[in-house]
């Protein structure tokens, strides 16, 4: 029955312990967060600031309003006998509660500005990440290495149906984390290939719209190793909702060893392009690998059963491309359609897949042409011949 | 012979056909303002079911009863209806009505337009709603159709969302010349511009609003329908467009239009404190000063939109500070009203209670308006659930709640009799209650990180949703009352009322006029004190 004092305050300095270790992953899944949080860098610190600042300010003044206004509903009622003084008008009042304002005001202004002027200031990074949008994955590129990925949604679309049971870090969670060195300042370059996205990380405090043809700046640096997660924050379309955020980051020794790593699986990849190109897979294996390519990539659009959604996206069952004309159908895939949502997708999948995706939409649904499709012949459009 | 007695009776009963033509061929501002009012509280009631749809499927995480596609259509079209459909009509329902009687003149400046501005608009929301129905859905794209998503990126039934966005700001350009004409042109002799009553005021100027950025929403529109059928690329940066710039364009309309949507409210707020604390309004020409501030002030803020844009260190500065600047007329008028309270001989009749509920909530979103306007902050704030709740305090608790103390404060003078006052305190007792269960804790989820505009959420935010989809029901079924209260009314079920009707309440429409107001409000002008 007696609870110990020892026993308060080891299970408060664990918790404590446990908050500061854990810092972010705890708090941003906890179902009662009722405020931001400070995040992970100085500046968003500094805007946690600011953001309880203005919120004192807020308090305070309408504690004063509605407190006046409630002494007047009580004091000043007609049920309480209370008669109406004449006063309608009086100038000092007016013009204090305008001047009043305005210095508050300023005093806002001034930690906003100093705020803003240190989030714009994109100079002199160590490293510089270019971030692309698209209907509904976020693309990676190291401008300094050579590496470059899609992150795409992780979360089953079963789950999403209601049909598995949702984990800890359901829509919040990526195949392809970006990772990041601490204590360096990363530069964010944005764009988009389609139509407008926003690149969000709470615990940055950073947030900038992805404009199609144009490119933004943005910055952070991260003082603590951590796993932290965003969401795409401008409606970008049908899964506006499902293209999130995760960033990993690092301390700047593993960072390195990582990256390095990536380089040397994107070198292999690149050489296992080559030999593909003179090989031919089987039916069974182009099905296989061309399902499952179909799903994660292409089904967000022309549906898992290939009946697209009417009047936004074609159906690929029975259409005349996926069932006749194979050489359209190649290159439709590989090069996209300007000017709608069909990307092309020759720069994202491999030579492989894209074989393998081709060959099973000609072959899925009842589609039945019973086409190989093979690296070789996507390869021939994509050089042109 | 009997073409002859037909003739009589028509000449006998003035201009009054009966049955729907009345209400078709009808140029009086009375029937008009019946129209306008009725057709948006049927919008409102449109829309709500459509945020029925929302919160329902935002009741649990994972999919249950809509897709995704669907989902952006409901938001879409919702916020379209409310804004086009519900709020502003309603306030010009009540310009139609209110404005004459306030002013001291029979009608209208302009009846016949008047007539042609109201019947448009069913049209264009019927338009609007088909979309709904046709292969690749409705508009799904945000009632702010962002380019290029509205455009390269949209179903072919984005050429009737223009159509019918064009029909909406041909009606309100038409309402709002009729005010400025009427206001100018008929005022009783002795009616100057400093004894205006505030609600003719606020609407002056809304009506100046209207005018100068609805132009600039037709020519957004229309942009986006060049761009989308017939190959220009004003905001397709592959042509040398900008999609930015769409955004410029759309919020130099867009802020002046949450204005239009604010001033009358302010105008209804002035009529409705003085009467029940039985008290002159406090400051009133630095109300009528407050508000033309904030009316000029408005065309100059448009791009607190978007600062996550990618705009210009300068710009950014610009546009917080002048954002911020903004706040001090509007603190004013909300001083004012409190001093107005302050001394005065309250009593609390429903118009009252709503009034004053709107002052607390109003204010509450007007603060949470403050700290968007702190660009660093709004960079976190930006296009979460936080935006969600501060334009709905100011929406829903300002703009529609200030509606339905209007409606509460006018209707006895209009029909002639009391209407049910037990029903309408459970109006707003149920509606004061569910609607801060819905829109207060947008706050919390917001802060915590939940974007706008998704259909799907992660599961910490399961909890706070669940409460504010409980509160949206809630707010919905509480519609209903009000719809019994005006169904009542409009039977005429209720004690006759005197000429003044509410004891304090001062003005031509409560003093010069009997209770119910005649068809032509003012025959020969009043004497004006
Ligand atoms: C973001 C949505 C989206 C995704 C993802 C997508 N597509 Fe498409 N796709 C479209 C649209 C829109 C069109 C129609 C383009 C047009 O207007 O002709 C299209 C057209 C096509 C066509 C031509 C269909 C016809 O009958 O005209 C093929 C084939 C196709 N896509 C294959 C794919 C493959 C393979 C993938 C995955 C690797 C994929 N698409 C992913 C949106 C998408
Ligand atoms: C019945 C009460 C209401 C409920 C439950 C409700 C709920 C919602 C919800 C859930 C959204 C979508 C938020 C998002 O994901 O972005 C929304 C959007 C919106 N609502 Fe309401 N709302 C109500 C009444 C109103 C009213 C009366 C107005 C106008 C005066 C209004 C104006 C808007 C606007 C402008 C949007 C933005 C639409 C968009 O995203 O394009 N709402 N509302
Ligand atoms: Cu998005
Ligand atoms: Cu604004």
């Amino acid at each position: 029955m007696i609870v110990s004092w020892r026993m308060v305050v080891g299970s408060l300095s664990w918790s404590l312990l446990a908050s500061t270790v854990m810092a972010d992953e705890k708090s941003s899944n906890d179902p009662y967060r009722l405020n931001l949080s400070p995040g992970v860098t100085d500046i968003s610190g500094q805007v946690y600031d600011l953001h309880m600042l203005m919120f004192g300010i807020c308090v305070v003044i309408a504690a004063l309003v509605f407190g006046a206004m409630f002494i007047a509903i009580w004091r000043h009622r007609k049920s309480r006998g209370a008669q109406a003084a004449h006063f309608h008008e009086n100038v000092k009042v007016e013009i204090a509660w305008t001047v009043i304002p305005f210095i508050i005001l300023i005093v806002m202004a001034v930690p906003a500005a100093r705020t803003l002027i240190a989030m714009e200031d994109t100079s002199e990074p160590d490293l510089t990440i270019l971030i692309t949008g698209s209907q509904w994955k976020w693309h990676y590129r190291y401008m300094d290495r050579e590496v470059e990925y899609y992150s795409r949604l992780a979360s089953q679309p079963e789950q999403i149906a209601n049909k598995l049971s949702k984990g800890a870090n359901y829509l919040l969670e990526v195949d392809r984390p970006l990772v990041l060195p601490t204590d360096k300042k990363v530069r964010f370059l944005m764009t988009s290939d389609d139509v407008i996205h926003s690149w969000w990380v709470p615990a940055f405090a950073v947030k900038k719209d992805a404009n199609p043809g144009f490119i933004n700046e943005a910055w952070t640096k991260i003082n603590q190793p951590g796993i932290y997660r965003g969401q795409c924050a401008e409606l970008c379309g049908k899964d506006h909702g499902f293209m999130p955020i995760v960033v990993i980051a690092k301390a700047p020794d593993e960072y390195e060893r990582w990256i390095s790593q990536q380089e040397a699986i994107a070198r292999e990849a690149k050489a296992e392009e080559q030999r593909l190109l003179s090989m031919n897979m089987g039916m069974d294996e182009l099905m296989k690998k061309g399902e499952a390519v179909y799903q994660s990539t292409c089904a967000a659009c022309h549906m898992p059963t290939g009946t697209g959604l009417p009047g936004v996206f074609p159906a690929l069952k029975g259409s005349k491309i996926t069932t006749q004309d194979q050489a359209a159908h190649i290159d439709i895939v590989v090069h996209g359609k300007s000017g709608t949502a069909m990307q092309a997708f020759g720069k994202q999948l491999s030579l492989a897949e894209l074989a393998a995706v081709i060959t099973y939409e000609r072959n899925a649904w009842g589609n039945n042409t019973g086409d190989m499709v093979q690296a070789k012949d996507v390869n021939a459009v994509i050089n042109g011949n | 012979m009997s073409e002859a007695t037909e003739h009589l009776d028509h000449a006998h009963s003035h201009h009054h056909p009966s049955g729907i033509k009345r209400w078709l061929y009808t140029t009086n501002h009375k029937d008009i303002g019946t129209l306008y009012l009725w057709f948006a509280f049927i919008m409102f009631l449109t829309g709500g079911a459509m945020a029925m749809v929302i919160r329902a499927e935002l009741f649990q995480p994972g999919l249950q009863i809509v897709e995704p596609n669907f989902f952006n259509q409901m938001t879409t079209v919702h916020g379209l209806i409310m804004v086009f459909g519900a709020v502003m009509p309603a306030f010009t329902g009540l310009a139609n009505w209110l404005v004459p009687m306030m002013i001291g003149a029979p009608d209208m400046a302009l009846p016949r337009m008047n007539n042609w501005s109201f019947w448009i608009l069913p049209f264009a929301f019927l338009i609007l709603l088909s979309s709904l129905f046709l292969e690749g859905g409705g508009p799904a794209f945000g009632w702010t159709f962002y380019a290029p998503l509205s455009t390269q990126y949209s179903a072919d039934s984005t050429a009737l969302f223009v159509f019918s966005v064009h029909i909406m700001g041909a009606s309100s350009i038409m309402g709002a010349i009729n005010v400025i004409v009427t206001i100018f042109n008929m005022r009783a002799p002795g009616m100057t511009w400093m004894k205006l009553p505030l609600f003719v005021w606020t609407w002056l100027i809304t009506a100046f609003l209207l005018i100068a950025v609805m132009p600039v929403l037709a020519g957004a529109v229309t942009m986006v329908l060049t761009d989308k059928f017939f190959g220009t690329s004003f905001f397709n940066a592959a042509g040398g467009g900008d999609p930015v710039m769409f955004q410029h364009i759309f919020w130099f309309f867009g802020h002046p239009e949450v204005y239009i949507m604010i001033l009358p409210a302010f105008g209804i707020i002035s009529q409705i404190v003085p009467t029940f604390s039985r008290k002159k309004l406090f400051g009133y020409a630095s109300m009528v000063y407050a508000t033309a501030s904030i009316a000029l002030l408005s065309f100059i803020v448009w791009a607190h939109h978007m600062f996550t844009t990618g705009m210009p260190l300068v710009g950014e500065m610009f546009f917080m500070f002048a954002t911020m600047l903004i706040s001090v007329p509007t603190g004013v008028k909300v001083f004012n009203w409190v001093a107005t309270m302050w001394r005065g001989s309250l009593s609390f009749e429903v118009p009252m209670l709503f009034a004053i509920a709107f002052i607390v909530l109003f204010t509450i979103g007007g603060l949470s308006g403050l700290m968007l306007a702190i660009t660093p902050v709004d960079f976190q704030y930006h296009d979460t659930y936080f935006v969600v709740a501060h334009f709905h305090y100011v929406l829903v608790t300002g703009a529609v709640f200030s509606i339905m103390a209007a409606v509460y404060y006018w209707l006895p003078k209009w029909t002639g009799h009391m209407f049910d006052v037990t029903l309408a305190k459970w109006h707003f007792w149920c509606s004061l209650i569910s609607v801060n269960v819905l829109f207060f804790p947008m706050h919390f989820v917001g802060l915590a990180g939940m974007p706008r505009r998704i259909p799907d959420y992660a599961l910490q935010f399961a909890d706070f949703n669940k409460w504010i989809s409980i509160g949206g029901f809630a707010f919905g079924l509480s519609q209903l009352i009000f719809l019994a209260v005006l169904i009542k009314a409009c039977r005429k079920q209720g004690v006759p009322v005197d000429d003044r009707v509410w004891e304090g309440a001062e003005g031509l429409e409560w003093q010069e006029l009997p209770s119910p107001a005649p068809y032509h409000s003012f025959e020969t002008p009043p004497v004006i004190k």
